[in-house]
């Protein structure tokens, strides 16, 4: 191990799903210690910590965090970006790491959404007694069911459609997004922190309540409480770390985060396509790994519409065959690159700041051969991919310790 | 005639309604709303460009209205002559059986209402072009 690798030392996730009884400090704790004692390691051992919770950014939860877990008088970034806010939290402290600035830190991302309902612009009327235009479009009225839809369900079913406009499928669009709903369904059998773990066919998935043509509503992700935290380390620390956590340890062999490029129509429905295959493209040549060498892929299925765009833009597949690709197998735990294994968002549940560090979590557990009855067998290399609208995508890979 | 105002600043009203962009003078990117730089070069300098009426279903979704009373809408991107746009489609079932990505559609306007003073909201839609 160079000392100028970044190593993920310990990391734990909590069950996602209700949690009445705690709120998101108790959660983020929660998870912050389980990491912390996953690592081997304590509070008083962290240079850093970098941690989210969109819904509510402005409070600080970093500090909040401290208050339960340890005030060590240590540096604080609280961020947000959007659902790629755990990845943000995360990249934080490896830019830290990586800067000198200290050898060990913490992220942590948390998100208390159950019962939330759909995310999105609200319908808005008119606000007053006259029609008044306002805000960059001078509107007299709210834009949802009047201009399109803001509601991430629509959004996302659009994203999916408009792959299908560009690529032609001749077959059932409704059909091919459930079947991808039920893959992930099928996975999170075997995962016991999965909101959900219910088994569900092709037909069960489409006569589910339609929220926005072609994603039932298992076809979306569950809004869910959890937290999930990771602790990072540097090369040159983890040499001087035991030999039983230097062989737990996960290599973090890319960590990227991009916006989104200019693009036409961009502004028009979100382009959540070029700044993902641009986080790809800069990962695979930064780990000097190929879309070939992943043996499992963990990738935003914030509705099944996304899987199949994500598919071509991590380049798993051709250009242009993601339908094909999927319909081949591919991405079953058994295929040829098994993704979404844990359930994915749409079982898993999706519990904004806490996802894009649950997912990583979910590629270690294999890649240290821990993941019990779900394990992909001999997994060596993964990749965990998230991206947040407005725009911001994460893309890290991940190698099994050498040890 | 009673007074009419638009849904929204870029759509112009009159005998041949359409939508108006703000044009890019040094790369030629659009934008519908108020704009402080242009986001694909940094220019600063912009020209309003009236877009096509006609053009084609670029993506669509049918959002199930859960408010009791409301309808199903279909929001649809359309390219209008190289021009994305967002919107709904209108005057045809909200059926996706009854609705194809590359439909060739036309813009059309309609009464959102009328405020106090009397004065009707237009919007904008998209139909299917028969």
């Amino acid at each position: 191990m160079a000392n100028d690798d970044i190593w993920i030392l310990g990391i734990n996730m909590t069950k996602f799903g209700k949690h009445p009884d705690k709120d998101v400090v108790d959660l983020a704790s929660e998870a912050a210690l389980a990491a912390l004692a996953d690592g081997g390691v304590t509070i008083k051992d962290m240079g850093i910590l970098a941690a989210g919770n969109l819904m509510g950014a402005a409070a600080g939860i970093g500090q909040q965090l401290q208050k339960q877990i340890g005030q060590t008088g240590i540096p604080v970034f609280n961020v947000a970006n959007a659902c790629a806010t755990g990845a943000t939290a995360l990249r934080t402290v490896i830019m830290a790491i990586k800067a000198g600035e200290c050898d060990m830190g913490l992220a942590v991302g948390v998100e208390k959404l159950s019962g939330a309902g759909m995310l999105g612009a609200g319908f808005g009327g008119a606000a007053s007694e006259e029609w008044t235009p306002a805000g960059r479009y001078g509107a007299v009225s709210g834009f949802e069911g009047k201009l399109g839809t803001d509601m991430m369900p629509g959004v996302f079913a659009q994203v999916g459609m408009e792959y299908l406009h560009k690529h032609p499928y001749d077959g059932a669009d409704f059909e091919l997004f459930a079947g991808i709903s039920a893959k992930n369904h099928f996975n999170s059998t075997m995962n016991p922190l999965a909101a959900i773990q219910k088994d569900m066919s092709v037909e069960q998935i489409m006569a589910e309540p339609m929220i926005a043509y072609p994603n039932t509503r298992a076809m979306c992700s569950a809004n869910s409480d959890g937290a999930a935290a990771a602790v990072v380390v540097s090369g040159a620390k983890l040499r001087t770390l035991s030999k039983e956590q230097q062989k737990r340890a996960v290599k973090v062999s890319a960590s990227i985060l991009t916006s989104d490029p200019y693009q036409e129509a961009c502004q028009i429905l979100p382009d959540v396509n070029t700044l993902t295959r641009s986080a790809a493209k800069q990962a695979y040549e930064l780990a000097g790994i190929g879309p070939e060498d992943l043996d499992l892929v963990e990738l935003h299925d914030c509705f099944a519409t996304a899987e199949l765009v994500h598919y071509d833009n991590l380049m798993l597949c051709s250009e242009g065959n993601a339908v094909d690709f999927f319909l081949s197998g591919a991405t079953t735990r058994d295929g040829k690159t098994p993704v979404n294994v844990s359930g994915g968002l749409e079982s898993k549940g999706h519990p904004i700041a806490a996802t894009g560090i649950a997912n990583i979590w979910e590629i270690c557990y294999h890649l240290r051969g821990e993941a019990g009855p779900r394990q992909i067998e001999g997994a060596k290399v993964g990749l965990a991919h998230v991206i947040g609208l407005g725009s911001a995508c994460g893309v890290h890979i991940l190698e099994k310790s050498g040890l | 005639m009673a007074q009419q105002i638009p849904m929204v600043d870029y759509l112009v009203l009159g005998d041949s309604p359409h939508l108006v962009a703000n044009e890019c003078t040094d790369c030629g990117a659009k934008f519908f709303d108020r704009r402080n730089a242009c986001a694909s070069c940094g220019g600063t300098s912009f020209k309003k460009t009236d877009i096509a009426t006609e053009g084609e279903i670029r993506s669509f979704t049918i959002v199930t209205a859960f408010i009791p009373g409301a309808e199903n809408y279909v929001p649809v991107v359309v390219d209008l002559g190289g021009t994305s746009v967002r919107g709904q489609l209108i005057n045809t079932p909200a059926d996706a059986a009854n609705i194809a990505l590359g439909q060739k559609v036309r813009l059309t306007t309609y009464s959102i209402g009328a405020d106090t003073a009397g004065t009707e909201a237009i919007n904008y839609g998209f139909e299917p072009v028969n």
